[in-house]
């Protein structure tokens, strides 16, 4: 069915699937990790940095076709959002609470080793 | 215009039908930021990304102009209980 408001075509949605695959951890996000522009998406980056992983950041701000897409694509209205291993993690509360729990260190090392 | 603390809650209440809600406004007044905290019989059985999930689905309308919410909180009653008398001071002996 076709629905002139989506946001998120089967073109974008195809090169979604490649952006989210193309790195183990990819961080939406809004700046980037040297100059975050919000304090949530910064939050995440300190995380991220402290767990000393590599990631890729992808500034939503210089994107509003991606911003809308990756909305529907995650079926998560805010950012940042963070994806391992091409699935969605999810945003800042759930980051954090997985960050002080441990088992996002455990979910990244898993990825790290895969 | 944006989102009143009162929408929030009103929204949350008729779809969740929460034992305990609690709804900040952190925007200063122009209704674009929320912290919730939310005790709900609907999160019974799912991870913590999915009652995020059913949270954001509650404020569907709300969050096209919602710029940020911080859901603190999203506990079952069962949890909720336990979390409330570990946090309980001793009683004196």
């Amino acid at each position: 069915s076709f629905r002139c408001s989506a946001a998120l075509t089967p073109e974008l949605k195809n090169t979604l699937d490649k952006v989210v695959t193309s790195h183990k951890v990819v961080l939406f996000m809004k700046g980037t990790r040297d100059f975050p522009q919000c304090g949530f998406s910064n939050t995440v980056v300190q995380i991220l940095k402290s767990l000393n992983v590599p990631f890729e950041t992808i500034n939503i701000l210089e994107n509003e076709l991606l911003r809308q897409g990756l909305k529907e694509y995650s079926s998560w209205p805010t950012f940042p959002q963070l994806y391992v291993e091409g699935e969605f993690f999810g945003g800042c509360d759930i980051t954090v609470e997985a960050y002080k729990t441990g088992e996002l260190q455990e979910l990244l090392e898993k990825a790290m080793c895969s | 215009m944006g989102v009143t603390k009162e929408q929030v809650e009103s929204s949350l209440t008729s779809k969740l039908n929460p034992a305990h809600l609690e709804v900040i406004d952190t925007s200063g007044g122009c209704g674009a930021s929320f912290t919730i905290e939310v005790v709900s019989e609907k999160f019974e059985g799912k991870r913590l990304l999915e009652r995020h999930r059913v949270v954001n689905t509650a404020l569907e309308e709300e969050m096209k102009q919602i710029h940020a919410l911080s859901i603190k909180k999203a506990l079952t009653p069962e949890q909720w209980k336990q979390q409330q008398e570990s946090e309980k001071p001793k009683p004196a002996a």
